[in-house]
């Protein structure tokens, strides 16, 4: 027994020499998608779900969650299969596994988040279109090992999340005054009138464009380059 | 050929699972949310969704001490053993064609079952409101609500829609409260008695508060906003004949 486990933890450590779970490469597959090489700001995918579902914070942060869960079991799926997908059906196989884990996400909803399920209606079918999804499968999850492929996914995932977040969080504030439906500026006692064009999609054109702008000027992103 | 059966037959089969593990579910909470529309209807959206807020026990608690349901015919008479709940509307609906004059009838050979919820009054004697199923048509797919009424049959206590596929921040915004309370107060009737019905208008923003048939309709979604219109004043002249049995008695 006692040399057994010896062993065992032997060859963990042998797999940690190899390659530490949490590399420098691998960190960075986490945090660049969260900055440098964003999905929405940097790359511009996944824009229509950041323009439809940013009106206010809660079926944003399920909106998010739903991507999350798609990503990174897609990414970690596909990357087991890579060696025995033919390559003639990568492209349908793929749109298998993320359009059946979406299926799951949006029955998941339904039955545990009624209201927001609803408010999200088509949007979480449109995951499986989402350019970030397909994107990182096949850039990605297709050439490397599952590890290293969840974290990539789980990284644009997030870095998809915080735009999200952010766009929302204005877009609640002063669209309708509010934070996770908290009516702010009423309980600081200010009458504040929600600002209409955020409610519209048009807000959430302008201030993904204010964003954009702002990262790009601290990283010095050009397009020229 | 041997992967992509083999990944169909996996897939299929987690899909099949994870539908039918979660199919009471949400079945429960479809059946919830017809709850809440009915007392939202016509005890307002503000009430009850504080309700929900504190615990949903309550307002099971609240739908089954204070409503009660019954299926009238065409011609507005009762009929025995069924319950409103039975009653799938969106079928009922098929049975319905629209006449040259834009009304709607039966069609020969079907009998038509109306479902009406009576909400009984506070202190439990007799009925304040009556709710009546609404269904119809927007610009993409069905949309469907409930429309509360006064004893009087004719003063709109509130209504609720709800929509499968309308364009989300144009003729979806009908799931919104504030323009649900646009309705409240309204009359069907003129005072002749004739079925005008409550009538979104064309753009928004101008005042209708004199205006007992009219309430301000939606920018850029004037044939969701029709398609509410001709719900409204479809039902209500389906269940007239019953309004009318209730009144002479």
């Amino acid at each position: 027994m006692s040399t057994e486990a010896l062993q065992e933890e032997v060859v963990v450590e042998e797999v940690k020499k190899s390659e530490p779970l949490f590399s420098k490469k691998n960190r960075k597959l986490v945090t660049n998608p969260l900055d440098i090489d964003n999905p929405i700001t940097v790359q511009v995918l996944g824009i229509c779900s950041a323009l439809a579902v940013t009106i206010k914070l809660e079926p944003t942060i399920v909106m998010c969650m739903a991507v999350f869960f798609v990503m990174t079991l897609s990414s970690t799926i596909i990357s087991m299969l890579r060696h025995s997908i033919p390559n003639r059906i990568r492209i349908i196989v793929q749109l298998a596994v993320v359009a059946s884990l979406v299926a799951i996400v949006d029955q998941i909803l339904q039955a545990y988040a009624y209201d927001v399920s609803k408010q999200l209606s088509v949007f979480v079918g449109l995951i499986i279109t989402n350019c970030i999804v397909m994107g990182r499968l096949e850039a990605f999850a297709l050439g490397n090992k599952p590890w290293p492929s969840f974290l990539d996914a789980a990284g644009n995932a997030f870095g998809y999340a915080a735009i999200l977040i952010i766009v929302a969080f204005f877009r609640e504030l002063l669209g309708s005054g509010s934070i996770f439906n908290f009516k702010v500026f009423a309980a600081m006692g200010i009458d504040y009138v929600g600002n209409g064009v955020m409610t519209n999609t048009a807000g959430a054109c302008l201030i993904l464009g204010l964003l954009i702008w702002a990262q790009r000027a601290r990283n010095g992103y050009s397009e020229e380059e | 050929m041997a992967f992509a059966i083999g990944m169909t037959l996996i897939l299929g089969t987690a899909l099949a699972f994870v539908s039918e593990s979660l199919k009471d579910k949400q079945r429960a909470e479809r059946e919830f949310e017809r709850k809440k529309f009915i007392l939202s209807a016509a005890l307002g959206t503000d009430q009850i969704n504080e309700m929900i807020a504190n615990s949903r026990e309550e307002v099971n608690a609240l739908y089954e001490k204070r409503v009660d349901n019954l299926v009238v015919g065409a011609d507005g008479t009762p009929i025995d053993g069924l319950s409103a709940d039975d009653v799938i509307v969106a079928k009922e609906y098929k049975k319905l064609q629209r006449n040259s004059d834009e009304s709607m009838e039966v069609k020969a050979g079907q009998t038509l079952r109306l479902p009406v919820y009576t909400i009984a009054s506070e202190d439990g004697e007799g009925v304040a409101y009556y709710v009546m199923p609404i269904y119809g048509f927007g610009l993409w797919d069905n949309i469907w609500g409930y429309l509360a009424l006064q004893s009087d049959f004719n003063t709109v206590q509130g209504v609720i829609f709800d929509h499968k596929g309308e364009t989300p921040g144009l003729g979806a915004r009908i799931t919104e409260q504030g323009l649900q309370e646009r309705y409240q107060g309204k009359k069907l009737n003129n005072e002749a008695g004739e079925l005008v019905s409550v009538n979104m208008q064309k753009g928004e923003g101008a005042d209708y508060s004199n205006a007992p048939h009219k309430v301000n309709g939606m920018t850029g979604a004037t044939i969701t906003g029709n398609g509410v219109n001709a719900m409204v004043k479809d039902y209500a002249g389906l269940y007239s004949d019953y309004f009318n049995s209730l009144k002479k008695s």
